[in-house]
């Protein structure tokens, strides 16, 4: 298997109820990763674990060789796994600029700034001073990854990334895409349009309660499969 | 003259209710924990000024320079150790943790200082003014206004203007995503408790210059402190200054009515503004 990012047998629970089962997935370096599947069969879930915002057990997620399912959600930044949250969640006291400099705030090295992010999205470094929660929600999403950017990451997490956006804006940030993981940062996305989802990744994972359903290069899945997968018949 | 002199006086007195209340706005703002023990920890550091005092025979002005990096230090071991394990969604577990750190301290303090009234004597400070026109201003509460802005206007700009700022702000709008910033939730609030007990231990050494204290006042500087806080409206820190100097004014003109009236006139004009606008003058939290 690949050193990068491997998870092995993740369990993952809210209270009693149980999100994730013993799910196997991992992920290469600088391989774009799309994960499907209906409502509630885990994507989220499976984010929240990776980034450590829900604990999970040491060995079920390792990173370069290292278990990190235990750690805390700032260690695993550290680390470098980013994650763009769903909804965007900005922070609302904050500038635009300020919420793309926390981004930067674990210290770690790269080729993302604040220049070169204002380099991706022009649009930012015109809205800078103002409040996060006065701008778009297509603007928003562009401060969100931003400011994943701005930690330098190694692997970057999209949840919905086109949620609740309009079609023109998905596209801006689609076309963004290549710009960001071409430099060979490796990236998982979560989307519900499947065809853009496969059309930007090179492997994909359709999640159906909790387990994977389906796994494979992004262009040898058949709708036909998907569905299957998608809906379990 | 007599009026606008009682005036001044109020709105020196705000400076120190402002003080008071500076480290309880901090710590609601940042981690929405109501320190139910803050009058009693702005006394414990009288008394920490007093012990210094005494020891190493310095005035109460320098014994800042060991309180305040005390009283820090305590304030990040307390969050750390304690105050963190209750933190979450309920704000009552903390609450009550707080509360029960208050009797916990009016007692440690009782057993180890009995319950003698004592002062932080200034000598020269205590009794020396300054004429301003027609009006005699004590050298000490023109100190205390003086030091209160200043303080205010240095959180503020700690606030806006420094990355631990902007940690702090993080926090307070959202504890997960800071989180995945990189921020430790646990380590910045208890940066944030050592901030406010730091100026907490200011607000108590000046509190020890201004008045006789014993172990059993924390509490109504509490109330004075929380009174500022909300007049001023939750989380914004020169609204704080403003409802302080507006607590000071009213009781400055209540015991010029009557000398038994200065904290009715208090809490009656707290209580006037609670109904008008219970959110306070200038609010930048939803509570």
């Amino acid at each position: 298997m690949y050193d990068f990012l491997t998870i092995t047998a993740l369990n993952a629970h809210y209270g009693d109820f149980q999100a994730l089962y013993d799910l196997n997935l991992s992920i290469a370096p600088s391989e774009v990763v799309a994960i499907i599947g209906a409502n509630g069969a885990g994507k989220s879930t499976l984010m929240r674990s990776i980034s450590g915002l829900m604990r999970n057990d040491a060995t079920a997620i390792r990173w370069k060789g290292r278990d990190i399912g235990h750690l805390r959600a700032d260690q695993v930044a550290g680390l470098g796994i980013a994650l763009v949250p769903e909804g965007r969640q900005l922070f609302p006291s904050l500038s635009v600029e300020e919420n793309l400099r926390i981004g930067g705030q674990t210290g770690r090295r790269g080729p993302w700034s604040l220049a070169r992010v204002y380099q991706l999205f022009p649009i930012l470094h015109e809205r800078r001073r103002q409040p996060s929660t006065s701008l778009s929600g297509g603007q928003q999403q562009m401060v969100a990854i931003g400011r994943a950017l701005m930690a330098n990451p190694e692997l970057i997490m999209f949840d919905e990334i086109s949620l609740g956006l309009a079609p023109v804006v998905i596209r801006q940030i689609y076309d963004a895409l290549p710009g960001i993981v071409g430099e060979g940062m490796a990236a998982m996305i979560v989307e519900q349009d499947i065809t853009k989802a496969l059309s930007v990744s090179t492997r994909a994972y359709c999640l159906q309660e909790g387990r994977v359903s389906l796994e494979g290069g992004s262009n040898d899945i058949s709708r036909e499969d998907i569905s299957r997968a998608y809906f379990g018949v | 003259m007599d009026w606008i002199n009682v005036l001044i006086q109020g709105i020196l007195l705000g400076g120190l209710y402002a003080l008071f209340a500076a480290g309880l706005s901090l710590i609601f703002g940042v981690m929405r924990l109501v320190n139910i023990a803050h009058g009693d920890l702005m006394v414990g550091a009288a008394y920490l000024g007093l012990t210094t005092c005494a020891t190493l025979g310095v005035t109460p002005l320098v014994s800042l320079l060991l309180v305040v990096p005390a009283m820090a230090g305590i304030g990040y071991a307390l969050q750390r150790v304690v105050l963190n394990r209750v933190m979450g969604e309920d704000i009552l577990p903390p609450l009550l943790v707080t509360f029960g750190l208050s009797v916990i301290l009016q007692n440690t303090l009782l057993l180890g200082y009995s319950a003698d009234p004592q002062k932080l004597s200034t000598k020269v400070l205590d009794t020396a003014s300054v004429a301003v026109g027609p009006f005699n201003l004590g050298w000490l509460p023109v100190l205390t206004f003086a030091v209160a802005v200043a303080l205010i206007w240095a959180l503020q700009w700690m606030f806006y203007r420094t990355a631990l700022g902007r940690a702090f702000r993080a926090t307070s709008d959202n504890q997960d995503i800071a989180q995945l910033m990189g921020l430790n939730r646990a380590h910045v609030f208890g940066l944030a408790m050592a901030l406010a007990l730091a100026v907490t231990a200011v607000a108590g050494i000046f509190l020890g210059m201004r008045t006789a204290f014993d172990p059993s006042v924390g509490g109504t500087r509490l109330i004075f402190g929380f009174e500022a806080v909300i007049i001023g409206g939750l989380g914004n820190l020169w609204g704080t200054l403003a409802g302080g100097i507006l607590l000071g004014v009213a009781q400055a003109v209540g015991s010029k009515i009557d000398p038994g009236w200065q904290v009715l006139a208090g809490h009656v004009v707290f209580l006037a503004i609670l109904a008008v606008r219970p959110k306070g003058f200038f609010p930048r939290i939803e509570a």
